[in-house]
């Protein structure tokens, strides 16, 4: 599945103002590479993030998945979107604390009406495709950083999507975790022929990313094929 | 209800403390409503269980309300209703609060004086209260409750004081109360000083339509017995026009069920009984709707990122509305076991001192008002549900 982002320009309200978060932002993810999106706090790219995932709409541009355009969605069909073709990844603690770590994608099957029974072989496989096969029952509190994040991981495949939107993956690891976690998107982008996109301040693992954008104050400033 | 049950079991303890709440909150309630019951048949059940289709009272003067203590129908209203189309018989019924004595004890009583072999007082021929048929009230022959015959230590053949005369016992039958008084069935020439004028009715009992079977020995249009029999066709207008007769007769037609109003001490206790249970249900639904918008707060970040990944609203609602169905279900049958338990002690150990009624209903309608109003609470603190917005789940280190 194909991203484009074409001409984005969001501003968001503080105060009696507007503050533009991007600015004319125009970029293109393809099947089967990690793009990574870096870049100083403040600078937009977790905005950018919000509107790929369809959590925020743009002021003005479109945002295309496989040429589709998902502007003017309502949000009930943008939640449709995101529950069918879009996995996210959330920040390391962005689990849900009731859920064991099966659970955690369980819940993502059950969203979709799929049964449990059905569901289950998948999630087994998914966790332990991402080194998780002896925690299926841990809940987030009885899981490291570092295993909480390939949880996260796990749970934003569940549904089988063809986009995958990363969050900060690393924040919340060390360097030699935070390393495995970029591999091991590396690894599931190529075998699942995923379009991933990664949003990451850390620019250690950048190295992993087949493209690298750099946004600052909102705008795209150099982009970086590998 | 999958991330539902699961927070259940995972917050045993807030939900424990919560569903431990909601059940003794169904306990109280249950155990005021079997009182309110209990106190409420003791006010009216002579009322409630007359074997008539409606009771006629005279109307009150404008800004005074119905009351048995005042009303008094004359003979030429009591006749005029006898011939009202759809009625088939209208007899004077005469309360009154008097003392009886007997077997060496003395009582407060009620006493309903009915004409001769009226089947409205419980007893005769054919058994106790059945409709059409001959009750066992006869001149200086009485019929007593249950409460009256214990509370005088007295049985049938027994002779009592009845206001100042002498009656025999001729049966113990019903259990019938009024105005917390067991009630004594007589013969209207032994009514007790009741302050009416003399033939005058404190209401009449109206049989209508053929909700009565041919009654032997009481026929007798305006016989000696006093009843005003009509002889109306088994097939007449059972939807006589009652109101059109109350407002030429200057009555006031209600149902037995509808009549207890006029009663001042039920009015007055179980107002204040009701007062008391709709206050519970409303602190239930104050106290569920407090609970689950905290608990809604507080997992705001998890709905956020149930609705990044695509939950619907309504998905989240119907979640949070399971959840919260679950624990007052569980809540509400926790606490109404109880109070059947409680409420079985109380009924077996104290017997009629505590007038306890421990029913179906006494039991059910808590727990169904109790579950409704605590959903309504739930549903309202949960449209914060609908106001969580999804983006919170992007860029923040929670």
């Amino acid at each position: 599945m194909t991203l484009q982002l074409d001409d984005i320009t969001l501003t968001y309200p503080d105060g009696t103002q507007r503050v533009t978060a991007l600015e004319r932002v125009s970029l293109t993810a393809q099947p089967g590479t990690l793009t990574a999106v870096t870049g100083p706090s403040g600078s937009g790219k977790s905005s950018l993030l919000a509107v790929a995932a369809t959590l925020i709409a743009p002021d003005s541009g479109r945002v295309l998945l496989d040429g589709r355009d998902l502007s003017g969605l309502s949000p009930k069909e943008t939640a449709a979107v995101r529950r069918e073709r879009i996995g996210i990844v959330f920040q390391s603690s962005n689990l849900l604390a009731s859920l064991t770590a099966l659970d955690q994608l369980l819940v993502i099957a059950h969203l979709n009406g799929t049964p449990l029974s059905v569901a289950h072989p998948r999630a087994t496989e998914l966790l332990a495709a991402v080194g998780m096969g002896d925690c299926v029952g841990r809940r987030p509190h009885q899981l490291s950083g570092g295993q909480r994040q390939r949880v996260t991981i796990a749970r934003g495949l569940m549904n089988d999507p063809r986009l995958l939107l990363v969050d900060e993956p690393t924040s919340a690891l060390d360097s030699q975790r935070g390393e495995a976690i970029v591999q091991l998107l590396r690894r599931l982008t190529v075998e699942r022929d995923l379009t991933t996109l990664m949003v990451t301040h850390d620019e250690r693992h950048l190295q992993a990313a087949d493209r690298v954008t750099h946004v600052v104050d909102g705008t795209l400033r150099r982009l970086a094929d590998r | 209800m999958f991330v539902a049950i699961r927070d259940l079991r995972f917050a045993k303890g807030r939900f424990a403390l919560m569903g431990a709440v909601v059940a003794l909150i169904t306990l109280l309630v249950v155990l005021l409503s079997g009182l309110t019951v209990g106190l409420g048949r003791g006010n009216t059940s002579a009322v409630t269980n007359l074997t008539a289709d409606h009771l006629v009272f005279e109307a009150p003067p404008a800004g005074q309300k119905l009351d048995f203590t005042t009303s008094s129908v004359g003979p030429s209203v009591r006749a005029s209703w006898s011939h009202v189309p759809g009625v088939r018989r209208a007899e004077p019924v005469v309360v009154s609060m008097t003392r009886a004595s007997g077997g060496g004890r003395t009582t407060a009583v009620a006493v309903f004086a009915v004409p001769d072999g009226s089947s409205l007082a419980p007893g005769g021929v054919n058994g106790a209260g059945e409709a059409g048929a001959p009750g066992g009230v006869a001149a200086d022959r009485v019929v007593l409750s249950a409460g009256a015959a214990a509370a005088l230590d007295v049985t049938a053949g027994d002779r009592i004081d009845l206001d100042g005369q002498s009656v025999t016992v001729g049966e113990v039958s019903g259990t019938d109360e009024f105005s917390h008084a067991p009630v004594v069935w007589a013969a209207t020439a032994n009514a007790p000083a009741s302050g009416l004028e003399p033939g005058h009715a404190t209401f009449l009992a109206l049989t209508t339509g053929d909700a009565e079977r041919p009654a032997a020995g009481a026929e007798g249009a305006d016989g000696a017995d006093g009843s005003a029999g009509v002889g109306s066709d088994a097939g007449a207008n059972l939807g006589a026009d009652l109101a059109a007769a109350d407002q030429r007769l200057g009555t006031v037609t209600l149902t037995p069920a509808e009549s207890v109003s006029a009663i001042g001490s039920f009015s007055s206790e179980n107002g204040s009984l009701q007062l008391m249970r709709a206050l519970l249900f409303a602190i239930s639904a104050l106290v569920i709707g407090a609970f689950f918008t905290v608990w809604t707060v507080q997992r705001s970040g998890e709905i956020a990122i149930l609705k990044a990944v695509g939950a619907s609203t309504r998905y989240l609602l119907g979640d949070a509305l399971g959840q919260a169905l679950v624990l007052l279900l569980v809540g509400t049958a926790l606490g109404s076991a109880v109070a059947a338990a409680v409420g079985s002690v109380i009924t077996a150990t104290v017997g009629s001192a505590v007038p306890f009624v421990l029913d179906l209903p006494t039991l059910l309608v808590p727990v169904v008002v109790m579950t409704v109003l605590g959903l309504a609470g739930a549903a309202f603190s949960l449209r914060t549900v609908t106001t969580v917005d999804p983006l919170t789940a992007l860029g923040s280190s929670r």
